[in-house]
């Protein structure tokens, strides 16, 4: 059910986010979501990438340091109101969420949030119950 | 004015002959009273009476800091500790500090060198002299105090820090004589000009700096800011505090006060000693100091002497500004740094690989330290909230080590500049060494 993300360090600095995405262009990944936190010094570039191991030792011998960490893939209506149910249902049950970030999955013609709670567990289970749909991994990589 | 005309204004043949009678004195008590010297002599097979001549003092061995600490606390000391009245300590920022001890004799010579100094910054009994130096353990408050109590001048102990109170007092008290290191005294001058001050308000007739390196340009600054002149005063803990050199009118180099504390400029590679006019380590023996004579001590800094007439009439040797250090000691506001110390803090950090890199600058007249580290997979987090918490306690450990705040920078593996496989450990860019 969870979704193995890759987290980059990157220096806040002219070109470092380009190198990153070089490393995995020549590598061959297509990169299936992307999301960026950035501060005055330093961000961190969060991607899901098809085998992501690989993608992970790639960016590792090209001297970036990377973090392996998971996610949750919610599929949510796409209109007005529909990322806001999913996270009452998280706040309902007290889940503090790390961060998010979402896009649109055109194949299938459904909206997609990637969700980061504290307790990804706990996540997943009131999510489950709650009847939302839970992407699995093969279909995000696959889209 | 000169304080003490009679010895400032001595002939060189006179000088040397002072010296050579101190000098025969100090080693023979040296090798008498304390162990150390007494091991160090006998190991290179001399003795107290082969020093037949000023040059003689060569065959002597070098003494470090680490000797130093080595004898810490009391070791160094050459008479019993009943008869030492007060004690002063290094930072102590490398390991243990190295401990200075002053019987009354030697207090007297403190106050006497110093007298000579504040007398060349003008300072009579009329003077008011507001000390900003810190008072405690640092030699810095006690040596100008000292001195200017000797000349008779109201000294105004504020030490550091409270700085519109500094203000306040300068203006009200109408003060005369400032003594400040560089760096505070240019942030001294800003925030007076913030509170709307203007030379005019104030009362300055000369400012006295020491405890860190400085260029010309900062003593223009601060003269122009202050609207009055500025001069140089050196000194060390190890040899008795401020007061081993100072600067007369002719702002050209220090005096170098050498019937007290005997200069020699080596090559710290070779140990030769060097010529007058040659830059080079600067070594000192105390001639007089009795609770803790020190023989032959390697200061790490660099710097020249010159002989020669003095236009203000004193014709003890002269010393530049010094302009560099021997080691990787950095001062960062007054505080001596090693960047092993960097290190030690880094290495707390659970799985740090302490790639790291300083970069020193003084942006507003205060120096600034940033540290940058590469981060290593132990140490990324995938969250900002938990990545600016490695970096604060990355800081906090800095901090702790040697009592600055420091702004740590978290930068990609592998970027920080390595040359010939050995990091680049410190870029100065205050541009204090030409």
């Amino acid at each position: 059910m969870k979704i193995e993300q890759l987290s980059i360090f990157l220096e806040n600095k002219k070109g470092r986010m380009r190198n990153a995405l070089d490393v995995l262009a020549d590598g061959g990944f297509n990169i299936r979501a992307l999301s960026i936190a950035d501060t005055s010094d330093f961000g961190i570039l969060r991607l899901i990438v098809p085998e992501p191991y690989k993608a992970k030792k790639i960016l590792e011998d090209n001297n970036f340091v990377v973090k392996m960490g998971y996610v949750i893939a919610v599929e949510m209506s796409d209109q007005p109101g529909g990322l806001g149910t999913i996270l009452g249902i998280l706040d309902d049950s007290d889940i503090n969420l790390d961060y998010l970030y979402a896009f649109v999955d055109e194949k299938e013609e459904r909206a997609i949030v990637l969700l980061h709670p504290e307790d990804i567990d706990a996540g997943i289970e009131v999510l489950k119950k709650s009847g939302t749909t839970i992407i699995p991994p093969e279909d995000v990589y696959n889209w | 004015m000169i304080w003490n005309e009679e010895v400032e204004c001595i002939s060189r043949d006179e000088m040397r002959k002072l010296q050579l009678k101190r000098l025969k004195d100090v080693v023979k008590r040296a090798y008498e009273n304390v162990p150390y010297y007494k091991k160090r002599f006998d190991e290179a097979g001399i003795n107290p009476q082969d020093i037949k001549n000023l040059e003689d003092i060569q065959k002597i061995p070098l003494t470090t800091k680490d000797d130093l600490r080595a004898a810490y606390p009391f070791g160094m000391f050459a008479v019993p500790r009943r008869e030492i009245v007060e004690v002063h300590t290094s930072s102590g920022t490398t390991g243990k500090p190295t401990v200075s001890g002053y019987t009354h004799k030697d207090l007297d010579i403190w106050s006497e060198v110093m007298a000579r100094g504040l007398t060349m910054f003008g300072l009579d009994e009329n003077d008011l002299i507001q000390n900003t130096h810190g008072y405690g353990l640092f030699t810095g408050g006690f040596g100008v105090h000292y001195g200017a109590q000797k000349i008779g001048a109201t000294v105004i102990p504020i030490s550091t820090g409270q700085t519109r109170r500094q203000i306040e007092i300068m203006k009200d008290f109408g003060t005369t004589v400032l003594i400040v290191t560089p760096s505070y005294g240019l942030y001294l001058a800003e925030v007076a000009e913030e509170e709307g001050l203007t030379s005019g308000d104030l009362n300055l007739k000369s400012i006295g700096f020491g405890a860190e390196m400085w260029t010309e340009e900062m003593r223009q600054e601060i003269q122009k800011r202050f609207n009055a002149p500025a001069y140089n005063i050196y000194g060390l803990t190890e040899i008795m505090g401020p007061g081993v050199a100072l600067e007369c009118p002719e702002q050209d180099g220090l005096h170098v006060m050498e019937d007290h504390f005997y200069p020699e400029i080596i090559d710290s590679e070779t140990m030769e000693v060097l010529e007058d006019g040659e830059k080079g380590e600067l070594v000192i023996t105390t001639l007089t100091r009795h609770g803790m004579p020190i023989i032959r001590f390697r200061t790490k800094d660099v710097t020249r002497l010159r002989r020669g007439e003095c236009a203000c009439g004193r014709t003890h040797v002269k010393m530049d500004r010094i302009t560099g250090r021997t080691d990787d000691m950095l001062k960062i506001r007054g505080v001596a740094v090693f960047p092993s110390q960097i290190e030690k803090a880094l290495l707390k950090m659970d799985g740090i690989e302490p790639h790291y890199q300083i970069i020193v600058t003084r942006p507003q007249h205060l120096d600034e330290m940033e540290v940058q580290v590469e981060t290593s997979p132990e140490l990324f987090s995938d969250e900002v909230k938990e990545l600016v918490g490695i970096k604060k306690k990355i800081e906090n450990f800095i901090h702790n080590e040697i009592g600055l705040r420091v702004t740590v920078t978290l930068v990609e593996p592998k970027t920080l500049p390595r040359s010939e496989g050995k990091a680049v450990r410190v870029i100065d860019k205050r541009g204090l060494n030409s």
